[in-house]
């Protein structure tokens, strides 16, 4: 098993008020992603499709452009976070409330293997503690503690992820918030940190800027079709002179890769 | 004296054995006429009394005719002829050994002549299965009953179906005619612009899936819609037979081409009531859905019909045939059709048209959405947007023409006849994928799965594959549709 003792611990870790003894840590990656440049992308459990969504483009565009996403594994916001970051072939760390080798969630048992397989599990706790409910917001600390910035994507008015961004505060960590409806409760709590002079988040590049990284160049890899957005599949059948069945196939890649939508027939960019 | 002749009545599309008996007694002139007769049946009393007088016949004294079994319902004028042919052997006139030999079906004018009545093909099959050979019948209802292998002879006037029972003289001979019908169908060549409806409606045509197709109003939803049979394979000979059976019932058969080997294409009016939908009503006639059996349905304004209506549908859309059940007894017809659905995207219309400000409350639209139960837009495999084409799209070249797609429908057909394509592995992930990441549902799943089947086997294809999937995906029901 291996662990890193406090006089291990990445700088930004070590610096906070209170850091783990011991970090213990379960996975592939190499102990310099935890030196590396590191955001966390956290939120609700029972988020909406919009913030899922959110969290999923973040965690893809942050781990693009070589940030580790860092977030607790927990269903909805954080779980979704470290989907998009896995998706993008990038670096994720999660950050268990329990001994790193117990899967918790139970339904993130795969995730936990896919993030294994590439980059870090990490904990506090020793391999074999159980998950408890006074355990999270101390692993909450280590979240923020981990990264330069910290994103609140959706939160209720009292959810742990405020605690998380409480914590990046107190470390005088930048903290971002999603914007959300003003009639959604789950809104509640990052309208709030909006209210308190957290700062707006629109893309993952406000992150990106804050941290000195360039994003990297998408029109590189930006789909054509994108361009002639927005526009009817059959506007884009005859820009491009494809047939129909392949514009759809197309499309409906762009529309899961989370890049394009459709409403009443008009397809548009997302990103 | 006692006599009778041969007939059968229609239960839904069943043929039940009839036998009009004739009793005639020498006492004062009266007709009576019982068997559970309806009231266009209780009226050839007059009929036949009639014809008689044209035909330059006697009438006999008193008599009494039973249509038998009794219990068995009659209905319509068909039975016109078999009466008057049972009066006249009792009566003498006719040699009955010779009507014996003969089923026959037909209502008389009063001045004699034969009329053709609907459901002459089932009559002529219930004449087959009871082992007699021939059938007399109008002359214009003689190429249908010769479809059920019987030989008809067709009787201009009561006066020649006598001649020809006493043996004094044939009427003509029934001659089929070569050649089918003109027919004029629709061409897709017509429709410009729409490249993914197009496609769609290929693809429909190719997996006999049902399609919703969403848009503002004269777009050319209807239009596209009305093509989707002009590229549907014709029909084999037995499902023609099927279908011809269905039509004669409701007396919308051709005369002289009563075959009908073309996939039927019915689109009822949403005002249309539930048995005008389904079938039934006191007759137990077939409804516009057993119509549409082995062809097309189109119910065009989807959302404006009634309710009930729509969900009376169903059942022949998970079974494929419709029980019309009565206090009098039960019918089955078949119902196998192809549904289309055409509906706005909002009550006012004027979403999805860029130059058209959308005035309905999201409340109005939900209603409007709501009035399509989630169990009937389930069974729409292929949900498309067609949004209004710009006027440029107008001046667009005219598109493929319906003999080219129907090739390709065919070709696809019996492809997915021969074989089921499997997945491939990669189509298998893009697919779970798109489960995750869309929502959807298990049939959702299973709807997206069945469309990118018939997608591979357009593209003649072994497995189908991502792109396959992907496109297949594209046709999926929106969420705020059936999530």
């Amino acid at each position: 098993m291996t662990y890193l003792r406090r006089n291990e611990l990445p700088t930004l870790l070590r610096a906070i008020h209170d850091p783990p003894r011991r970090l213990y840590l379960r996975g592939a990656g190499s102990h310099d992603v935890l030196r590396g440049p590191a955001v966390a992308v956290v939120g609700a459990r029972a988020c909406s499709p919009y913030g899922a969504q959110v969290a999923r483009m973040l965690g893809r565009d942050l781990a693009a452009a070589g940030v580790a996403v860092v977030s607790g594994m927990a269903r909805g916001v954080d779980g979704e976070a470290h989907r998009g970051a896995l998706e993008s072939d990038g670096h994720t760390i999660a950050v268990l409330g329990c001994g790193i080798d117990r899967d918790y969630p139970a339904a993130h048992a795969s995730l936990a293997r896919a993030i294994a397989e590439r980059s870090l599990l990490v904990s506090e706790y020793e391999p074999g503690v159980p998950p408890a409910p006074f355990r999270f917001p101390a692993r909450n600390r280590i979240v923020a503690g981990l990264c330069v910035a910290t994103v609140v994507v959706e939160a209720r008015e009292r959810s742990g992820a405020l605690i998380t961004a409480d914590f990046a505060l107190e470390e005088g960590r930048e903290v971002f918030a999603v914007p959300g409806e003003i009639t959604s409760t789950l809104s509640a709590g990052t309208n709030a940190l909006l209210r308190l002079g957290a700062t707006p988040l629109t893309s993952a590049a406000d992150v990106l800027e804050t941290l000195g990284i360039a994003p990297p160049e998408r029109e590189t890899h930006r789909h054509p079709l994108l361009e002639l957005l927005p526009a009817t599949a059959d506007e884009l059948a005859r820009a491009t002179g494809l047939p129909p069945g392949e514009v759809a196939a197309a499309l409906a890649e762009l529309e899961l890769g989370g890049l394009a939508g459709e409403g009443d027939g008009t397809y548009r960019a997302l990103a | 004296m006692l006599a009778r002749a041969l007939t059968f009545a229609l239960v839904g599309l069943e043929p039940r054995r009839v036998e009009a008996e004739a009793h005639v007694y020498d006492a004062t002139p009266a007709f009576t006429l019982v068997g559970l007769v309806d009231r266009a049946c209780q009226e050839a009393k007059h009929r036949v009394r009639t014809s008689f007088r044209a035909a330059h016949l006697r009438w006999p004294g008193r008599c009494t005719v039973n249509l038998a079994p009794a219990e068995l319902k009659k209905e319509g004028s068909g039975f016109d002829l078999p009466i008057a042919l049972a009066l006249l052997a009792a009566s003498g006139q006719v040699p009955h050994e010779r009507l014996a030999e003969h089923a026959s079906c037909g209502e008389l004018a009063l001045d004699g002549r034969l009329r053709r009545v609907g459901g002459v093909l089932g009559v002529a099959e219930g004449a087959r299965r009871a082992g007699l050979q021939k059938i007399i019948c109008a002359p214009d209802a003689c190429a249908e009953a010769a479809l059920a292998g019987v030989e008809p002879i067709g009787a201009r006037h009561l006066s020649e179906a006598v001649a020809y029972l006493r043996g004094d003289g044939e009427p003509p001979a029934f001659v089929a005619r070569d050649g089918r019908p003109q027919h004029v169908s629709l061409d897709l060549a017509d429709v410009r612009g729409q490249e993914r409806a197009r496609r769609a409606l290929e693809l429909a045509a190719a997996g006999s899936h049902n399609m919703l197709l969403g848009g503002p109003p004269g777009i050319g939803k209807t239009m596209l819609a009305r093509r989707l049979p002009g590229i549907l394979p014709p029909l084999d000979r037995a499902a023609a037979l099927e279908v011809t059976r269905i039509h004669s019932v409701a007396g919308l058969v051709d005369p002289d081409h009563p075959l009908i080997s073309e996939p039927p294409f019915r689109a009822p009016h949403h005002s249309a009531s539930t048995a005008a939908i389904i079938g039934g009503g006191p007759r137990l006639r077939p409804g516009e859905a057993s119509l549409a059996h082995r062809g097309v349905l189109l119910l065009d304004e989807l959302a404006e019909f009634q309710r009930p209506a729509l969900e009376a549908l169903r059942q022949p859309l998970e079974d494929g045939e419709i029980l019309v059940a009565r206090a009098a007894g039960s019918a089955r017809f078949p119902a196998s059709f192809q549904l289309i659905g055409t509906m706005n995207l909002c009550p006012c219309g004027a979403r999805g048209d860029p130059g058209a400000q959308c005035s309905c409350s999201p409340q109005r639209i939900a209603a409007y959405r709501a009035r399509l139960s989630r169990a009937l837009l389930d069974r729409f495999d292929i949900v498309v947007t067609v949004p209004r084409p710009r006027a440029s799209e107008l001046q667009a070249p005219s598109g493929e023409a319906s003999e080219a797609v129907g090739a390709r429908v065919v070709a696809a057909r019996r492809r997915l006849a021969a074989a089921t394509p499997g997945r491939s592995a990669a189509a298998d992930e893009l697919l779970t994928r798109a489960v995750e990441r869309l929502r959807l549902s298990g049939r959702g799943r299973a709807k997206v799965a069945a469309v990118a089947r018939t997608i591979a086997a357009l593209a003649e294809a072994e497995n189908v594959e991502p792109e396959h999937i992907a496109e297949a995906l594209a046709y999926r029901s929106p969420p705020e549709l059936a999530p």
